[in-house]
């Protein structure tokens, strides 16, 4: 369901806080990624 | 009928040349239309919906599908990644056919073709992003025709001339890179006009870096996908280096492009929290918007890099063709689909039939192009009298 602000600062503090708490989970999740994407490098390497 | 009238004649009447041809036949036909009945003849564009399937389609998926060049060129000449070499040419002649035909089919498209130079003789001012579109994609034209014209001087043996072309690859891969980081952003901002007509959850002020962002995995899919094909059906034409490279390419590239993809699925989220639309997602739009991000983005940016993982190229391959799928998904989202969303259906724009087949010419044309010059001048590899 839609929420309703009635300022803009509402707006802003509402989807800023959301946006910062998403960056950090990204920092996160991306790094997690990286490792899942070059995580068999060395073996393929050694196997190489 | 002597032997060889009996040869020709095979060579010539082959499925590929039947099919093309009729296509090309039907084109010239509805091209005939276009210029002289008019835009009115053969396409449903209105005041509602001045641009169509040929901005849309042929304009914005050209544009994004042709970043191979950039990419590529980027990766070897400035990263220094000498591995991937073998695909430079290939993926400069596909960005420079590419730009070409968006040219091309532009001329269809603008009501009075004959206008289209206007912009650099009497434009409305600079701080147009059409000015800026119109210059980018003229000069980066011009700077893949310089990067390509290697391969034909070869092929007609103008040495001196090559030699010149040559020197010339590292200040035209920078000006390749500046120009499309340029245009290739401006084309997503060209939508920042229309915030009341396009879906909240396709606009964003970061439309720009969506579309540059998008435009790199495209270059990199196009790249691997455009490989395989050439791989099926030109691989007598590639000389051992070439082979040899491939997998290194397919690997590489789909290693840069899961995770290109999956930065892209964060910064598209992030723009659905900065406009706080997640409300929108259970609408109808709202699940097509989640079949082009889970479907189009953050499947594919899986599979490469489970591909990438297991070295299973044949699952990159067919990742590659998907997450091209996606981006002509995506482009037409944006230009089509979600725009004027909230027009009654009487009033939504469906390209005519005629509209269809011009966008199946020009892309067959393309292919034609493609297949003439990787069959005569080296492309897929390198001409035995110029191994530097």
């Amino acid at each position: 369901m839609e929420t309703i602000y009635y300022t803009y600062q509402d707006f802003y503090t509402h989807t800023k806080g959301i946006l910062y708490l998403l960056m950090i989970v990204s920092l996160f999740g991306i790094a997690g990624f990286w490792n899942f994407l070059t995580g068999k490098d060395d073996d393929n390497k050694e196997n190489e | 009928m002597s032997d060889k009238a009996a040869i020709d004649h095979k060579t010539w009447f082959t499925p590929f040349n039947a099919i093309s041809g009729t296509i090309i036949i039907i084109g010239i036909v509805i091209s005939i239309l276009r210029f002289t009945v008019g835009l009115g003849a053969v396409t449903h564009l209105s005041d509602d919906n001045p641009w169509g399937l040929w901005i849309g389609f042929d304009l914005l998926v050209g544009v994004a599908l042709a970043a191979g060049g950039y990419v590529t060129s980027a990766a070897v000449y400035l990263f220094g990644m000498k591995k991937f070499h073998s695909a430079v040419r290939p993926a400069v002649l596909t960005g420079f056919l590419g730009y070409s035909l968006v040219v091309f089919a532009l001329t269809y498209d603008v009501g009075r073709p004959w206008r289209l130079p206007y912009p650099f003789i009497m434009q409305q001012g600079t701080t147009s992003l059409l000015f800026e579109v119109a210059g980018c994609v003229a000069l980066y034209l011009t700077v893949l025709f310089l990067e390509f014209v290697p391969a034909p001087l070869e092929w007609l043996g103008f040495k001196k001339v090559r030699e010149l072309a040559v020197k010339l690859t590292l200040p035209l891969t920078v000006l390749g890179v500046v120009l499309s980081t340029l245009h290739q952003s401006s084309l997503g901002a060209l939508y920042l006009i229309a915030p009341s007509k396009l879906h909240p959850l396709w606009y964003s002020t970061y439309l720009p870096v969506f579309f540059f962002v998008s435009s790199i995995i495209a270059g990199l899919s196009m790249v691997i996908y455009e490989s395989a094909l050439s791989h099926h059906y030109f691989a007598d034409k590639m000389d051992a280096a070439h082979l040899q490279e491939s997998e290194g390419v397919t690997l590489g590239f789909g290693k840069a492009a899961s995770l290109i993809l999956a930065g892209y699925f964060t910064i598209k989220v992030m723009g659905i929290a900065g406009g706080d639309h997640w409300h929108l997602l259970g609408t109808p739009y709202g699940l097509w918007f989640l079949v082009e991000m889970i479907g189009f983005v953050a499947l594919p940016s899986f599979l490469y890099a489970v591909g990438v993982r297991n070295k299973d190229v044949t699952l990159i391959k067919w990742t590659a063709a998907w997450t091209v799928l996606g981006i002509v998904i995506n482009r037409l989202n944006v230009s089509l689909i979600a725009f004027n969303w909230h027009l009654p259906s009487a009033r939504r724009y469906f390209p005519h039939w005629m509209e269809i087949a011009t966008s199946v010419f020009i892309v067959t044309i393309g292919i034609v192009l493609f297949r003439f010059i990787v069959t005569r001048m080296p492309v897929f590899y390198e001409h035995p009298e110029y191994k530097d």
